[in-house]
């Protein structure tokens, strides 16, 4: 069943329009990339899903449900932007956020418990958030984020600002989370993210959505016939023994196993390219690139212009 | 319903704490009340002797008036225009006359000066007068009683018929001769007091709002609360929230202002006030063997010297009409600015911005405080009728106007207009805020907030 489903959801600012009947439907328990370079919309979409605006026109549902003002308390939010209050303490501060979800103050005092001991980080209860660090402060903001066990979570960009290990920390999380039964929106420019945990993902440009679908169905509809070998005992160049409709891209002689990287147009098998080069060389693996989703992203947006 | 009250929850708690706040709260009422003391200490200093002149016509007056420290009083027996001519000439204070009553009891007199009388002297005649008046009353009450032997009379009505009110106008004689009503009523201090302090705290609360708005934005918390609360809850939870912070400050100073003046009070009238209260309960006991009439009979004695007198004519005010109203104005002035700072707020991405927006707020604020003068000499005239009924101006215009007497017409229309004002005002600014507090970067003008008064959602 998709959790959130949005239908031709259209919103015009006075000079621009933000969004353009963007459709999009993520399954539920999927990790969903919503991507698209800056000012696409992606974040004039997120805000209509929490419903901070109204579409101008087009219609969400929620778990087949017309989306409505208490769905809020099922959906957690990561706004890219984000911040908190600095004077305020941070134990004072996550009950009061919490409870703003719509937590009882028990609960939430239970639940805060768990998180903190988890990141460890029970010693910040008292201090002032403006005595933390920026690292800090999204880890404290991330517990935040998630602690009503929400089941839609949106991140906007949730790894800016984190070192190495954290990100690492964060993406086990959130993959956890996944598997624990919450649906996750995950915007972000980092493909190589995108990669590791998206499901599936919807591409906007232009107020538009040029592409959505599964990660790996998009990857095999961008795939490009092309193949990485590595080989031994040839000498020279592999260009001299291809025949046309094979191209050589690239070849590295420079250790004794050789690389390259040969295409091939869409008449051949990769069966064909083998056959070509089996009586010349000693193949030691035969692997398909596939293409990046960075790839994909900056060739799909190129088209769009 | 919750969420919102959580809000007003962390508004009001995050600010009471404030070091800021308790140090207000304490300096705020030793100003006030200096402001009640210094002048009353200052004219105790005084030791020039004043005379007055009496013409009593009811001739219940004659001896009653005792001379004290600085006050000595003169009877006269001649006509009231050659006491008036002869005023200068003896280098007299002023002079009193109390003319003779249409009803029974003498409940009026009039007090002619060259300078404008001190107060002091004002209230001293006043409580001569009523205590004469009011014992003259209660033989009567005594007669009657005896002779009906009516055991429904309770003592409360008892005590409400023989309160007797006073009233001296005050006239001003120039060298030309002529007349020229003019007023020392405590009234009008207190009421440009509590027109001030409306002043005060609108600005002082409202901008409280607005940097409130301003932090939440610039510290971009914004977005993830209104992915919980909507603008509007959190808009007026932080309007509300404020609004009992402001009440807080301001029953905290009364109490403390009170308590400290009545300490003051205790401190320096102690002596006289037990010798009276000795004098009283024995004379009252003679006559009524009831403790309420006690009590109540001996705090208005305790007004006998010039520290006590200030205070009596300040007791003399109706303070639960004024606490009352002054409540309603503040919170209805408040709301009705706290709404418009709250979209100010929004408008902008830091307080240096707000300067351009701040004038059609500042203005009729100002205004409001400039006409004062106007309505403090003619408090029933078009200026302040006009301005006290206008919601912009009317929580301060109002205030001024109580303490003189304001027709229940005007009073309820200035309320109406009031609450109706503030919704207005709320209505409008939450549709600016929704949209400000999510725009970042943009130099705002009014062309825009325009724009976003028309957006849909």
């Amino acid at each position: 069943m998709d959790l959130l489903t949005a239908t031709d959801v259209t919103k015009q600012y006075a000079n621009h329009k933000a969004l353009d009947k963007v459709s999009i439907s993520v399954p539920e328990q999927s990790i969903f990339g919503l991507l698209g370079p800056n000012g696409a919309g992606k974040t004039s979409f997120i805000r209509i899903i929490n419903m901070i605006t109204a579409p101008d026109n087009g219609e969400l549902f929620f778990l087949n449900e017309k989306l409505k003002q208490y769905h809020t308390g099922q959906i957690g939010y990561l706004p890219e932007e984000r911040g908190l209050y600095k004077k305020m303490k941070v134990g004072e501060q996550a009950l009061y956020l919490t409870q703003l979800k719509g937590l009882t103050k028990n609960d939430a005092l239970q639940k805060l418990k768990y998180w903190f001991e988890k990141f460890e980080i029970q010693s910040w209860w008292n201090k002032k958030v403006e005595e933390l660090s920026k690292g800090m402060q999204q880890k404290f903001q991330f517990i935040i984020t998630i602690i009503h066990e929400p089941k839609l979570l949106i991140f906007d960009e949730p790894f800016s600002g984190f070192d190495p290990i954290n990100v690492n920390i964060l993406k086990d999380e959130i993959l956890s989370l996944r598997d624990n039964g919450a649906t996750i929106i995950f915007s972000t420019h980092n493909m190589a993210s995108v990669e590791e945990l998206c499901d599936h993902i919807a591409l906007i440009d232009n107020a538009k959505k040029i592409l959505d679908g599964k990660v790996k169905d998009i990857k095999k509809t961008y795939r490009s016939n092309t193949f990485e070998i590595t080989f031994t005992g040839f000498q020279g160049s592999l260009k001299n023994v291809l025949k046309p409709g094979f191209q050589l891209l690239e070849q590295n002689n420079e250790d004794d196993i050789i690389r390259a990287k040969i295409k091939f147009t869409d008449s051949y098998k990769p069966n064909d390219l083998i056959k070509e080069l089996l009586p010349h060389i000693t193949i030691q693996s035969f692997n398909e690139i596939m293409p990046s989703m960075n790839d994909i992203f900056i060739a799909k947006v190129k088209e769009n212009e | 319903m919750n969420k919102i009250f959580l809000i007003i929850k962390r508004e009001y708690f995050t600010r009471v704490k404030k070091r800021s706040f308790i140090v207000m709260t304490i300096l705020g009422p030793l100003l006030m009340a200096a402001l009640f003391i210094v002048p009353i200490y200052i004219a105790q200093l005084e030791n020039d002797v004043k005379t007055i002149g009496v013409i009593d016509e009811t001739g219940l007056f004659l001896g009653k008036f005792e001379d004290t420290d600085n006050l000595k009083f003169r009877y006269i027996f001649t006509d009231l225009q050659i006491a008036k001519d002869d005023l200068a000439k003896n280098q007299e204070y002023a002079l009193l006359y109390i003319p003779l009553p249409n009803l029974s009891v003498p409940s009026n007199a009039v007090l002619y000066s060259e300078k404008q009388p001190n107060i002091n002297v004002k209230s001293y005649i006043k409580n001569v007068m009523k205590k004469e008046v009011e014992d003259l009353k209660l033989a009567e009450k005594f007669k009657e009683l005896r002779l009906s032997d009516d055991e429904n009379i309770t003592s409360r009505d008892f005590l409400k018929s023989i309160k007797a009110n006073i009233n001296i106008s005050t006239i001003k004689l120039d060298e030309s001769g002529s007349e020229e009503e003019s007023s020392t009523e405590v009234s009008m201090v207190l009421g440009f007091a509590a027109g001030l302090l409306i002043y005060i705290f609108i600005f002082l609360y409202g901008s409280q709002v607005m940097r409130g708005v301003i932090e939440e934005k610039t510290s971009r918390i914004i977005e993830v609360i209104i992915s919980s609360v909507k603008p509007f809850q959190l808009m007026m939870g932080k309007i509300i929230g404020i609004a009992f912070v402001g009440l807080t400050q301001f029953v905290l100073w009364i109490i403390l202002t009170f308590a400290i003046i009545t300490t003051f009070t205790a401190f320096f009238t102690d002596d006289i006030a037990t010798f009276n209260t000795q004098k009283v309960l024995m004379e009252n006991n003679k006559l009524i063997p009831s403790d309420n009439i006690n009590a109540q009979t001996t705090t208005s004695q305790l007004n006998n010297n010039g520290v006590g007198e200030i205070i009596n004519a300040i007791q003399s005010i109706n303070f639960g009409v004024m606490i009352g109203s002054f409540i309603f104005f503040f919170l209805g002035g408040y709301l009705l600015y706290g709404a418009l700072f709250a979209a100010i707020g929004s408008a902008v991405d830091n307080e240096a911005d707000t300067q351009q927006f701040m004038m059609p707020i500042t203005i009729p604020l100002i205004l409001a405080f400039v006409v004062s003068n106007i309505i403090i000499t003619n408090p029933d005239g078009p200026v302040a009728f006009w301005f006290s009924i206008i919601p912009f101006t009317s929580p301060i215009v109002m205030m001024i106007r109580i303490p003189f007497g304001v027709s229940y017409f005007d009073l309820s229309l200035s309320i109406i207009l009031l609450v109706l004002g503030f919704l207005a005002t709320t209505w409008f600014a939450a549709k600016i805020y929704r949209t400000g507090i999510l725009m970042y970067g943009k130099k705002v003008n009014y062309k825009e907030l325009w724009k976003w008064l028309r957006y849909k959602n």
